[in-house]
């Protein structure tokens, strides 16, 4: 449980945990679209510096991000294999059936596997330099323009602020369950998948009717200090875009046009890759 | 069997991720004699709780060892072993209602015992026990856990422990959050279970008014560390040692040293309660 870090703050001060979340969220979001323009060796790698260049401005430490990884990597060699074995073109290496081994596929095996990890690494190093509260806020900011066709996109960013407000008691009590039926001669993670699935049956029992309780009072307290959904809210925290925000998107746009650049490079210069 | 409990420069900190909070526990000695009943107190984040936690290995020691009659927990100690001692160990956790699940009062309360290789039939005899002991009409045993009151279900909890029949009883705060009445039954039916059965009973506690009534021995915890294990009485009349702990009296004594201010002189010995004090103001002629 303590393995998952997308969605785990990391506290500091770097220039990147003070930068705007609307702006973070945005650069995260343009970043994953971003990606897809690495298609030559030159942006490639050109992208590459720059992932790690974010990573190193946000004074985490490369460890930490890349153990953020590892839960996920079997699913991006899944479909890095998926891709080596279905492309064709170039040299082929091998071919058994429709399953080729080719030129054409071990790059593009590169290329997305390049792409799953500086994805993962980006959206990060967003959500590790933004307090999540701050992350909904945002959230709540680019859904706004949906208020047009009656979305009330108020209650969607006040549930999901609650949401996240409490995964960390969410976290604790978990523990402390499993602490409890633990004591009680109780045995997680192992045996087969049915016996660890069953082993569980006495941790989520007691989380989910706690949790349906802690709703409960929580409607009430809401209820009891005049919560309406309907009215219009201010916020508490409030949100600044300041000069280094607008610089930062204007780097995001600039990596876009300089990736360009090296992908129209690659194709007169470089017509291997 | 001796079930002593004792501590070797026991060390211990938690670790979330990449964070690690300092030690909450700092090279504690302990030693607890088989069948006695002993209270922990100290303020809040004082590493009460974990020094109960890290009896059944719920916690492991980073440095040092713990004994726990024949068994020990030791630094990178295999987890499979740890069942021996947990169930041994007792250990009832704050509102220990919340973790129960089971369709029955009954399934909940044999838990323990089955999973500790019990057969079920005689789960279903230690079940029926348990809840005579803590209280209890056996015929609860058919009604689901989660229908019953708050007072019910935390007694329901403690004899899901009960069933395991441990030799030694562990319990965070056993009387928080019920009423008096409540809490004061939780606290009678401990010390019967002691007197009785011989139960090794260590309990964190807030209510000095509970050790002043119950506890043979006291542990004060600060910032990590075991910094008093003694008596009540000695503990509750030390003004000096209570001041620097900022520690609460037990009623009686907190009268008492009031009237020993009024008086200008000590009463001849502490009073830990009501009938104790009454019983010195009689003897010197105040009353």
């Amino acid at each position: 449980m303590n393995k998952l870090l997308l969605g785990r703050f990391f506290p500091g001060n770097s220039v990147i945990h003070r930068l705007d979340a609307r702006g973070k969220l945005l650069g995260g979001i343009s970043f994953i679209f971003i990606t897809f323009l690495a298609n030559h060796l030159l942006s490639l790698a050109f992208l590459w510096i720059f992932t790690f260049f974010i990573m190193k401005l946000s004074e985490v430490s490369f460890k930490i991000y890349f153990r953020g990884v590892r839960p996920l990597i079997w699913l991006i060699l899944f479909t890095v294999t998926l891709q080596i074995l279905f492309t064709a073109g170039g040299t082929i290496y091998f071919e058994w059936g429709p399953i080729t081994i080719s030129q054409f596929g071990l790059v593009n095996g590169f290329y997305i596997f390049s792409r799953f990890v500086m994805i993962i690494l980006v959206t990060t190093v967003v959500t590790m330099t933004t307090k999540p509260l701050e992350l909904t806020d945002a959230i709540y900011f680019c859904l706004k323009p949906l208020k047009i066709f009656r979305v009330p996109v108020e209650q969607i960013s006040m549930m999901l602020s609650i949401a996240i407000r409490f995964i960390p008691n969410l976290f604790d009590e978990t523990q402390k369950i499993m602490d409890a039926q633990k004591a009680r001669g109780a045995v997680f993670g192992e045996g087969n998948l049915f016996q660890q699935m069953k082993a569980l049956v006495p941790v989520f029992l007691p989380l989910f009717t706690n949790s349906l309780n802690r709703a409960e009072d929580l409607a009430d307290a809401m209820e009891v200090r005049g919560y309406q959904p309907s009215n219009p809210r201010t916020s508490f925290r409030q949100m600044h875009w300041s000069l280094r925000d607008t610089l930062s998107m204007l780097v995001i746009l600039m990596l876009t046009g300089i990736l360009i650049l090296l992908n129209s490079i690659s194709l007169h210069f470089l017509h291997i890759l | 069997m001796v079930m002593q409990i004792k501590l070797d420069k026991v060390s211990a900190d938690y670790q979330f991720g990449p964070v690690r909070t300092p030690k909450v526990l700092n090279e504690v000695n302990l030693n607890i004699p088989d069948g006695s009943f002993t209270a922990v107190i100290g303020h809040t984040g004082a590493g009460k709780s974990s020094l109960l936690k890290v009896l059944n290995g719920l916690l492991m020691p980073k440095e040092g060892t713990v004994f726990v009659g024949p068994h020990s927990i030791f630094p990178g100690k295999d987890q499979k072993s740890l069942k021996e001692i947990r169930k041994m160990v007792g250990m009832v956790f704050q509102f220990p209602e919340s973790q129960l699940f089971a369709e029955t009062v009954e399934k909940d309360i044999c838990f323990g015992p089955i999973n500790f290789g019990v057969s079920e039939e005689e789960a279903r005899i230690r079940a029926k026990e348990a809840i005579r002991q803590v209280g209890l009409e056996p015929s609860l045993l058919d009604r689901s856990p989660f229908s019953l009151s708050g007072g019910q279900k935390r007694r329901v909890a403690i004899a899901g422990i009960l069933a395991m029949a441990p030799d030694i009883l562990v319990l965070d705060e056993p009387g928080a959050g019920l009423d008096p009445d409540g809490k004061e039954e939780i606290m009678d039916l401990l010390y019967r279970l002691h007197k009785e059965k011989g139960l090794t009973v260590l309990l964190v506690t807030h209510d000095m008014e509970d050790v002043a009534k119950f506890a043979e021995n006291v542990v004060v915890m600060e910032k990590g560390k075991v910094v008093y294990h003694g008596s009540a009485r000695e503990l509750f009349g030390d003004e000096e040692k209570m001041k620097s702990w900022n520690l609460d009296y037990p009623e009686a004594r907190k009268f008492q040293i009031l009237l020993e201010k009024k008086l200008g002189y000590q009463l001849p010995r502490p009073c830990l309660t009501l009938e104790e004090l009454s019983d010195v103001l009689i003897e010197v002629g105040l009353v």
